[in-house]
């Protein structure tokens, strides 16, 4: 026995009129509905254009704290030296020229009975749904010495792009010939597994061209490289033979900023420049609007909708959320999350059926040199058994080596996933 | 209890779209190419021309050349890896979305000047 689409949607219409009457009240007039955006990065962005893109009769608007977009991929070839900051900042005016009202304030927190977004400067955002994609905030509070801003001026993560990218560069540049950087890794998951040994490369690349006689010392928290090791292993091994020391299972207790010395657990490291990425979970604004749910630090989202499952109305998106088996914290995946979550939205809004059969895909490059790259790649279902996304067997894997046609790819990559967001 | 029955007709039916809406439901298709615009662009409009635009490509070309990446046919640096993914059905879904858009290159995101 099959009912037709078009045949169940005559038939179940007198009960989806409500929902659609019942929407129309409480959008603006003339409006399907009103959509609130917190945070403009790769999933809020992308979602804030893709609900405009896909129903322009829905009000959407963005609340974003900077001025521009700053891109985290390809910000460790800023480091290295291949690649500029005018290369990954962008500003807000495509979204703007698409109808998106582009507030610059800070999203407090959200107020999910009366639906509305506090902000900074004392307003809110009235929403009938609203999307969440606050990005990550770092646990200054398991590394007691960097809990001063003074500190944490001096010892960087630059784990979110922007004035610290800048600023670790001009340490690189500043460092004599001889020195030793050394980088410090969470414990996964934190936002983008390759990241860290791709910045590896990209200073070593610096370092083989600048200074040497330099070393590299990454102390990893955990027990082995988290991604793609076979490849970052190779470049280290090949084109930075001598120059890279990994030292797995090697915490961290704290840093004495002074002495520039890292304290491991068992141990204790001088560099010369100390670049520590501390752990991570979903950023405050979660936080303060009762959206964690799992281990004090991640969303809980149904992957259908994104919608969180903690509070009504709200959907999350990108780093903050809790991920689904296998899934990285990625650009790739924020940018997924918030097309799946954008069809979802505008389905709810307008009272038609939301698509329960979910795709996404992750697309990771990393660049081992100035121009060469390669990729972890994987494809996720909704698996209505496990209420998750899963990955599909048989698919996804890595690069059979890193090369300058993929290098070709990322930038590829990376020019369309930018415009997905912002234009 | 006239009531009673349509409640659990429309569970039922609910139950049933939650399969069937795929083929006939252009949402579908709409959120299965989105996967590929990550990399291809907004609709398959490649912001540089690399990765290849898909939009307004032959429906049938289309469908082959993911299929032949599929198997193993055509090399390929990730695109096997991806095409693995999805199910015969969902490649000609993807395939026929792309076909339908008018060709042309999507605008790059804008510099802050």
């Amino acid at each position: 026995m099959t009912i037709s689409r078009r045949e169940f949607m005559k038939w179940a219409s007198a009960g989806a009129g409500v929902t659609t009457l019942s929407g129309c009240a409480t959008g603006s007039s003339g409006s399907a509905g009103r959509v609130a955006v917190v945070g403009g990065g790769y999933g809020g962005a992308t979602a804030a254009k893709f609900v405009k893109m896909w129903a322009p009769d829905i009000d959407v608007t963005l609340i974003e704290t900077n001025d521009y977009f700053v891109s985290c991929p390809i910000s460790n070839l800023v480091l290295g030296g291949n690649a500029q900051m005018n290369q990954i900042t962008f500003s807000y005016d495509g979204l703007r020229n698409r109808g998106i009202r582009v507030l610059k304030d800070t999203a407090i927190a959200l107020d999910g009975v009366n639906k509305h977004v506090t902000l900074a400067s004392g307003g809110s955002v009235p929403y009938d749904r609203v999307i969440v994609s606050p990005g990550v905030d770092f646990l200054f509070d398991q590394i007691p010495s960097l809990n001063t801003l003074d500190a944490q001026s001096r010892i960087l993560h630059a784990w979110k792009a922007g004035p610290q990218t800048v600023a670790l560069r001009k340490q690189l540049e500043s460092m004599r010939d001889g020195g030793v950087y050394a980088l410090q890794i969470p414990m996964a998951p934190y936002r983008c597994p390759p990241g860290p040994y791709e910045r590896v490369c990209q200073v070593a690349d610096y370092f083989k061209k600048a200074k040497p006689k330099s070393k590299i010392l990454v102390l990893d928290s955990n027990p082995d490289l988290v991604s793609k090791k076979g490849l970052f292993l190779s470049a280290w091994n090949g084109l930075y033979k001598g120059m890279i020391e990994y030292r797995p299972n090697s915490e961290i207790a704290d840093v004495d900023v002074k002495g520039m010395t890292l304290k491991l657990q068992f141990d204790d490291v001088k560099a010369d420049v100390i670049n520590v990425v501390p752990a991570q979970r979903a950023a405050d604004f979660a936080v303060r609007s009762g959206l964690i749910t799992a281990n004090n630090r991640w969303c809980g989202v149904d992957w259908t909708t994104c919608e969180s499952t903690a509070v009504k109305g709200v959907h999350v998106l990108g780093d903050s959320t809790l991920s689904a088996p296998a899934m990285p914290k990625s650009g790739s995946m924020a940018n997924q999350h918030a097309k799946v979550c954008a069809a979802a939205v505008v389905a709810l809004i307008k009272g038609q059926p939301v698509n329960t059969d979910a795709m996404m895909m992750n697309t990771c490059y990393s660049f081992v040199s100035g121009d060469s790259a390669m990729h972890v790649a994987s494809v996720h279902r909704y698996d209505p058994a496990q209420k998750t996304l899963s990955p599909v067997k048989g698919s996804g894997g890595v690069s059979n080596e890193a090369s300058a046609a993929e290098g070709a790819y990322a930038w590829g990559w990376a020019r369309n996933i930018w415009a997905e967001a912002l234009a | 209890m006239m009531r009673t029955t349509m409640l659990f007709a429309v569970g039922l039916a609910g139950c049933l779209l939650a399969h069937a809406a795929t083929a006939d439901d252009p949402t579908y298709a709409r959120s299965l190419a989105a996967t590929c615009f990550t990399c291809h662009g907004t609709d398959g409009r490649s912001v540089e021309g690399v990765p290849p635009s898909l939009a307004g490509q032959n429906r049938d070309y289309l469908l082959k050349q993911l299929q032949e990446f599929r198997d193993g046919k055509r090399p390929a640096t990730i695109m096997h890896q991806h095409a693995k993914g999805y199910t015969d059905e969902q490649l000609a879904l993807i395939a026929g979305y792309f076909a339908a858009v008018t060709p042309g290159r999507a605008a790059a995101a804008p510099a802050v000047r």
